[in-house]
């Protein structure tokens, strides 16, 4: 693939797309959004068939001079590179998920839409600092028109929201980010990756950024402009919303604060792991009571975000692929429970949950694809979710039994609260004519569900071709975090294997009991 | 330096003056039929001047070569990249007007003449190496823009306007005069480097004073908090394309006349002056977002926002570095690019009877009924408020930027966070132009130059915009770097 620029090519599309739909007549936009989501999507699995897993850490690479201050730089590693594929293979079903909903201003809306896809990849692909803002901050005006124009009736507030709420943490982001290019002399991502910077600085460098993916993220105390921009999304909103954008704060954390900032990142360490188990159990509790499905799915978004921060501040190899395959299945479950709510919706134009029941007699297939996105969104084994979770879990472990045990809480409670929802949703008797009187998929709806589940379920059994073309950037990351790691409370003791050394290691343990005392 | 050689400096003063008189003569004697020729001919002049002034930039020409006058005329690069915005926006005020004033048949010839001699006055402004000069050139600027103001003598609005412009205009020349003989006073001279040299041992009292009342008279001029009030009035009341001419021309010459003061003259004292202007900048940011807030006419909002935008520009000057003055440059030219597809995009709102519609409601639903405008007008919201990919982001960056350089991290901090309050009212246009119900109030059809302006506008706030940059921060630099050189 050598020079050959996919990845200015697969930014390019999209925003071709963008341009044409705005002039185009409804019909006509649709199938241009749908075929420049899918040439994208094409373009995805070629990067993806060529990315050589154990070569280079930066693959892809391009980088032209033409701007003052930074470089037009883009380059993937595995990370960059899974998420990306995450980003356009969503589009597509998102373009069909509002193929029929949306019939006012189709033009404009798939022009957003299209416009927000090469503002994902661009932020997956970015290799100089600034050009990443510039694509991380340009996310907001897409997202902000589509919530607006085409949202709910409370659509306006929400819009407003999400608007101000993003763009405060990422100011504070931005003066961080002059300050650290002013200090290493570079805008190079790489480069700043393994710059060391004074511990004393790192940490407000530090909290900067945690402004900025906090919020994106997003992680407890400011999580609340998620439901409500959920709720008055349109459901591909929600999918993008869910899939991909609260994808980016993640990958911040994973990018910048921990291989930039590693004595920062284990200074708070500790208020991430609160911050993280307050919202495991909070949110899912909120979750528990909502009547409202959409509303629902985001407060279990916040709840599972958490156990990603979890695991990537666990300052090891499982927590930290852990954290990448959560957000992965995340992406998917969460985005195909937003789909299954929306095909509900188109419907019965309502998400109160108490208007459905007894789905499973009129729409047992809908049933049966809602029940495996459920279940992948819980974490049962051989879906996505299980995979993600286990290794997060696993890690969180290592440095704190206590946190895993809270975080674990998340798990049990995320079956409550999916699983109540299905019951009353899908269960029990029709209690209302019109939700019974619902047909089933249609075939549209097929084309989007079959390739979700089939994703979930790959996900599921053989997390291998994902975790493959992390494994060793994870190892990089996790080799630069090292000089950082905390010590960790179980303290493990290896078991004896053999009685000659029995001995031996009850001595230690007596060694490691005095030195207690 | 001999007299010739200082005459061949002043050419495109020269030019200007000649070319002012020439056409004021042909207004006396071919009346108003001719406005439309003289306009033509007037927008020719400025291409001219603009074409004198850029060997000087390209070569960034600086020093006593460029000096006239015994030095109280400067054609340096700092001056040309002044003069290239002054000149540019003087002839889009020009190229706009005729659409405006034609329906209301008050297309008069008066009205290209005194934009050239508000131009004069400007450009002087910009070239001023003496306080003298400085103060000629902004009285010959004062002058036409007061008339300007009041050019619709039909309306009652635009003579408030006119007369308030005056009144205030008036006080700030005066506490300007009074610091100019105050800082004459003690330091007794007025030429810029015989200050600088003056104040280099150490600033008096009664300097200070002076320093503090030049300021204040500049920044009346620049619409900076606390001198900030005329604003609203002035662009609410004078006719659109005078409007747009204050909110570009205007301010390009007044910011560039407070560079040359306060970086050549007082430079050399930057620590007595900078608490003021760290004022300044935070509260322009502060109240001019707050007040755009409340505001439901979209040229008041239009001239909060340029309160507002003036204190990021003085974000630039607080640092008082080369850095600093060339991030002041870089913005100044965006944001002139941002006003000038604000304003014309303004103009472009006109009911059926081609009316203009200002009130920010009749905007309502835009998108749906002229999407094109719709989309354009966002583009200049989301721009000014700083949003990128808009190229509006990359002024203030460069400005902050320069701030973290110099170490005024706090104060980048705080500017920066305050800029999120300005999104929100930037956010409100967006979201009636775009959310509401449409009103069905704009339906008037465009002038075809005021098009061709918007679309060469919004394609310089459009991310093509980043591919400008080299080219602007090169000579925003080498502008930048004259103003430190010449002491």
């Amino acid at each position: 693939m050598g020079g050959f620029p996919i990845l200015s090519l697969m930014l390019l599309v999209p925003l071709l797309g963008a341009i044409a739909c705005l002039k185009l007549e409804a019909p006509a936009a649709r199938t241009v959004a749908l075929g420049a989501t899918l040439i994208d999507f094409v373009l995805g699995m070629v990067l993806w068939a060529n990315f050589d897993i154990g070569g280079a850490q930066w693959q892809f690479v391009e980088r032209y001079e033409i701007f003052s201050a930074f470089s037009y730089a883009l380059g993937i590693d595995g990370i960059a590179l899974v998420l990306i594929i995450l980003s356009v293979f969503l589009m597509p079903i998102c373009i069909g998920a509002s193929w029929i909903s949306v019939n006012k201003r189709v033009g404009e809306y798939m022009a957003a839409f299209l416009l927000m896809e090469t503002l994902m990849i661009g932020v997956f692909a970015a290799q100089d600092i600034y050009l990443f803002y510039i694509m991380f901050e340009a996310g907001l005006i897409p997202m902000y028109l589509i919530i607006g124009v085409w949202g709910g009736d409370n659509r306006i507030y929400a819009s407003y929201k999400f608007f101000l709420y993003t763009l405060l943490g990422s100011v504070v982001m931005l003066i961080a980010m002059l300050w650290m290019v002013n200090e290493a002399g570079t805008t190079d991502i790489p480069t700043l990756m393994a710059y060391d910077f004074a511990p004393g600085v790192q940490t407000w460098l530090w909290l900067a950024f945690f402004c900025s993916f906090a919020v994106k993220m997003p992680m407890y105390p400011v999580h609340t402009w998620l439901p409500d921009a959920h709720v008055q999304a349109p459901t591909a909103g929600s999918i993008i919303l869910a899939g991909v954008l609260l994808k980016m704060g993640g990958y911040g954390f994973i990018r910048f604060s921990l291989p930039m900032f590693p004595e920062a990142s284990a200074q708070f360490a500790p208020l991430i792991f609160a911050l993280s188990m307050l919202a495991v159990v909070i949110t899912s509790l909120i979750a528990l009571v909502q009547h409202d499905m959409k509303k629902l799915i985001a407060y279990s978004s916040v709840a599972h975000m958490a156990i990603v921060t979890l695991g990537l501040f666990a300052f090891n190899v499982q927590g930290l692929e852990g954290s990448m395959l959560i957000m992965l299945s995340h992406g998917l479950c969460s985005g195909a429970l937003f789909l299954c709510v929306g095909v509900i919706y188109d419907r019965l134009h309502t998400r109160e949950i108490a208007r459905y029941g007894g789905l499973a007699i009129n729409m047992p297939r809908y049933a049966l694809f809602f029940l495996l996105f459920t279940m992948g969104s819980i974490g049962l084994p051989g879906t996505s979710g299980f995979v993600g979770e286990f290794l997060c879990l696993g890690g969180v472990y290592q440095v704190s039994t206590w946190v895993a045990l809270v975080g674990t809480t998340g798990i049990i409670l995320g079956a409550a609260y999916m699983l109540y929802l299905y019951r009353r949703v899908v269960f029990g008797e029709a209690k209302n004519a019109d939700a019974a009187a619902m047909p089933d998929l249609t075939l549209r709806e097929y084309l989007m569900m079959i390739p979700l589940g089939l994703a979930v379920l790959w996900m599921g059994v053989y997390p291998e071709s994902f975790i493959a073309p992390m494994r060793q950037d994870i190892a990089a990351l996790d080799a630069r975090l090292a000089r950082a790691k905390p010590s960790y409370d179980p303290k493990l003791v290896m078991g004896a294997g053999k009685p000659a050394t029995a001995h031996e290691s009850a001595g230690h343990g007596e060694a490691h009991a005095e030195g207690a005392h | 330096m001999d007299f010739a050689h200082s005459l061949r400096l002043i050419a495109p003063e020269e030019t200007l003056s000649v070319a002012s008189l020439v056409l004021l003569l042909v207004a006396a004697w071919s009346g108003d039929k001719a406005a439309r020729l003289i306009s033509i001919l007037a927008v020719a002049v400025l291409v001219t001047c603009m074409a004198l002034v850029v060997p000087a930039l390209s070569n960034g020409l600086a020093g006593p070569d460029v000096t006239a006058f015994g030095g109280q005329y400067r054609a340096d690069a700092f001056a040309s990249f002044a003069k290239l915005l002054i000149y540019g926006s003087s002839a889009a005020a020009l190229i706009i007007a005729p659409a405006f004033f034609d329906r209301l048949g008050q297309m008069r010839a008066e009205y290209p003449v005194l934009i050239l001699l508000a131009a004069l006055g400007m450009g002087m402004m910009a070239s001023a190496g003496d306080l003298l000069t400085l103060y000629i050139g902004l009285e010959l600027n004062s002058l036409a823009s007061y008339v300007l103001a009041a050019f619709l003598r039909t309306d009652g609005r635009s003579a408030e306007s006119g007369l308030k412009y005056f009144v205030l205009g008036a006080l700030a020349s005066g506490i300007l005069l009074f610091g100019v003989s105050l800082i004459y006073g003690f330091t007794g001279t007025t030429s810029f480097p015989g200050i600088s040299a003056a104040l280099a041992g150490g600033v008096s009292a009664g300097a200070v004073f002076g320093i503090v009342f030049v300021l204040a008279g500049l920044a009346f001029k620049i619409a900076a908090v606390p001198f900030h009030m005329w604003t609203p009035d002035v662009y609410e009341g004078a006719p659109t394309p005078v409007t747009t001419f204050f909110a570009t021309a205007s301010k390009a010459s007044a910011l560039a006349l407070l560079m040359r003061v306060a970086l050549e003259a007082f430079g050399s004292q930057a620590d007595t002056w900078r608490q003021i202007v760290i004022f300044a900048a935070l509260a322009s940011i502060v109240v001019g977002a707050l007040g755009a807030i409340g505001q439901t006419n979209i040229k008041r909002l239009m001239a909060y926002s340029s309160i507002n935008n003036v204190g990021f520009v003085l974000i630039g000057l607080a640092i008082a570095t080369p850095q600093g003055a060339a991030a002041m440059l870089t913005y100044l030219v965006i944001y002139i690019a941002m006003s000038l597809g604000g304003f014309v995009a303004i103009l472009m709102l006109k009911d059926e009877e081609g009316r203009p519609v200002e009130a920010i409601v009749n905007l309502s639903g835009l998108s749906r009924t002229r999407p094109w405008l719709a989309l354009a007008l966002a583009m200049v919201m989301f721009s000014l408020a700083g949003i990128p990919p808009l190229f509006g982001f990359w002024g203030k960056f460069v400005v902050f930027q320069a701030a973290v350089q110099a170490g005024f991290i706090p104060l980048a901090a705080i500017g920066i966070a305050a800029s999120v309050i300005g999104a929100f009212y930037y956010l409100k246009v967006v979201k009636i132009m775009y959310f509401d119900e449409p009103a069905g109030v704009v339906t008037g059809q465009s002038d075809v130059a005021h098009r061709a302006l918007l679309i060469a506008m919004a394609l310089v706030m459009s991310p093509l915009g980043y591919l400008l940059t080299k080219w602007l921060d090169g000579l925003a630099t080498t502008a930048a770097n004259t103003l430190f050189l010449a002491v």
